[in-house]
């Protein structure tokens, strides 16, 4: 990637290791700022680790990780989490209603959320404004998912990263899902940091790719690299998501 | 009651070994061992209390809620060990719990500072209080570790540990004190309490018995609540570094 880029998020010799097993090792690179860079790899690549790792829910074990140039420790942990929002696959929710949950960044500071700019969000991740009182136990995956997204733009991150978010999503939600994040990412110069299963995906939203292998980052360049790879475990691991 | 009609109390020991033995349950021998324990445990406290009594030292008195309260933290902390320092939490609860109990008994003249009084009150203060603890850390061990992805969840928003935990403590606190509140909503309905049937087979006036073991009751719905509190909010910061991460391995023995 272009070295003149400003880096949003900049990883250095990054290694994680948590009950004695090793899930990142040394991985170094950066996520230019306003970009889409998605992140793919097999099942127990690391990936959700380096999230967590740069959102600051985890420590490195070694290595240093540089969010708009300033190494994360300086941030104090609720800022750093404030400006690098993280949407994990497993859409946790809190008890309660899909309003609740939604306003629960705002609460955490203190604040409310007001109705329309609740239905506003709603509208956004293509959640029907009638659910905005819903118990979140009758919700599917999807729309978890849905609420999950629109709960983490409510800190309006400068980075965001996405976990598989439209892993359980039908093709008609995915494309609305595709379409938001690159609205946000249009307007408001958003970072995106995506991981994801679905090579295609990968490929037409992502400005650049990782690909991420065993706790390594194998390759990084321009996403359209995925349709000739030429690192063999690439290569490899390009072939069985296609077969 | 002599030693010799105390002997006789022995059948009660013989009925329910000898039922084992029959139906083999093979109970014999716990409850041979249990026997023995509580003979001589309370022999020995009986002992111990009569010269504690007939001593009339306050440094004895110290001595011996100090012992209660060495004996209530080594049983309790059994139940905390994934949370740091659990022992120096324990013994502080126990403490504030036994001075602000003692300090209005003994400060409002409710009860005099007599040995007499002093030491099984405490007993049973610091009693109540080690059994909340245990339950209290029972409780909460197990809500911080099924709730970890709710506690993930709002640390990632920008949550404090206070408030990514705070359902956990509460509800913890909440459960660990409910018994305790309940029970004394049934009392004397259909069992009389311990304390107050001996008091009263040893020949108190029964109202005078029922006004002690109000006091009792109340002490102990103040124990409960402020072990619980206590013990919560210096523990749950120890889940937490100072990079407000959570220290998984603590709660993961
Ligand atoms: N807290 C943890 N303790 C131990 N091992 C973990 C922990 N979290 C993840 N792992 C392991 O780390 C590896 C990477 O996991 P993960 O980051 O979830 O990968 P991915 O998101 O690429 O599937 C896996 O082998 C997983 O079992
Ligand atoms: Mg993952």
């Amino acid at each position: 990637m272009p070295v003149t880029e400003t880096e949003a998020v900049r990883l250095e010799n990054v290694s994680y290791s948590a009950d004695g097993q090793q899930i990142l090792k040394q991985v170094t690179g950066s996520f230019p700022e306003g970009r889409i860079t998605t992140l793919v790899g097999p099942s127990g690549a690391g990936k959700t680790s380096l999230f967590r790792l740069i959102n600051g829910l985890r420590a490195t074990t070694s290595g240093n990780i540089y969010v708009q140039e300033k190494p994360i420790e300086v941030y104090n942990p609720v800022e750093l989490r404030r400006k690098v929002g993280v949407a994990l696959q497993s859409a946790t929710m809190i008890n309660g209603s899909v309003f609740e949950n939604l306003s629960l960044p705002l609460k955490l500071q203190g604040k409310e959320l007001a109705q329309d700019e609740a239905l506003d969000l709603l509208d956004l991740v293509g959640l029907k404004r009638d659910s905005i009182q819903q118990n979140i136990k009758d919700l599917s995956g999807g729309q978890r998912q849905k609420l999950s997204i629109a709960r983490t733009l409510v800190n309006r991150p400068d980075v965001l990263l996405l976990d598989e978010i439209t892993a359980s999503l039908d093709r008609v939600s995915q494309q609305d899902i595709e379409e938001l994040i690159i609205r946000i990412n249009q307007n408001y110069g958003t970072t995106i940091v995506w991981i994801t299963h679905n090579l295609q995906q990968a490929i037409s939203l992502g400005d650049y790719t990782w690909v991420m292998i065993e706790g390594e980052v194998v390759e990084t360049g321009d996403s359209s690299l995925l349709n000739n790879p030429s690192n063999e475990q690439v290569k490899r691991f390009v072939k069985g998501e296609n077969a | 009651m002599n030693y010799l009609t105390l002997s006789l109390a022995l059948i009660f020991v013989i009925i329910p070994l000898l039922l084992s033995k029959v139906l083999r349950l093979e109970l014999e021998k716990d409850t041979i061992i249990a026997a023995i324990r509580s003979i001589i445990q309370l022999l020995a406290v009986g002992y111990l209390l009569q010269y504690v009594f007939d001593a009339e030292n306050m440094l004895y008195i110290l001595l011996m809620i100090v012992l209660m309260i060495a004996a209530a933290t080594q049983n309790a902390r059994r139940k905390g060990r994934s949370i740091q320092g659990i022992t120096w939490k324990l013994i502080l609860t126990f403490v504030v719990v036994e001075v602000l109990t003692q300090g209005i008994l003994l400060g409002l003249s409710i009860t005099p500072p007599t040995p007499q009084y002093i030491i099984p009150i405490s007993g049973m203060i610091i009693g109540n209080s080690m059994v909340l603890s245990i339950l209290f850390l029972n409780r909460f061990t197990a809500e911080v570790e099924d709730h970890e992805d709710e506690t993930e969840l709002i640390l990632s928003l920008g949550g404090t540990p206070k408030q990514a935990i705070h359902r956990q403590l509460i509800t913890s606190i909440k459960a660990s004190t409910i018994p305790t509140i309940e029970s004394q909503k049934t009392i004397g309905l259909v069992q009389l309490p311990g304390m107050m049937s001996g008091q009263i087979i040893a020949g108190a006036d029964p109202v005078q018995a029922v006004q002690f073991q109000l006091l009792i009751l109340f002490l102990i719905l103040t124990t409960a609540v402020v072990t619980s509190i206590l013990l919560g909010y210096m523990s749950y910061p120890t889940l937490f570094n100072e990079r407000m991460q959570l220290v998984k391995s603590r709660m993961r023995e």
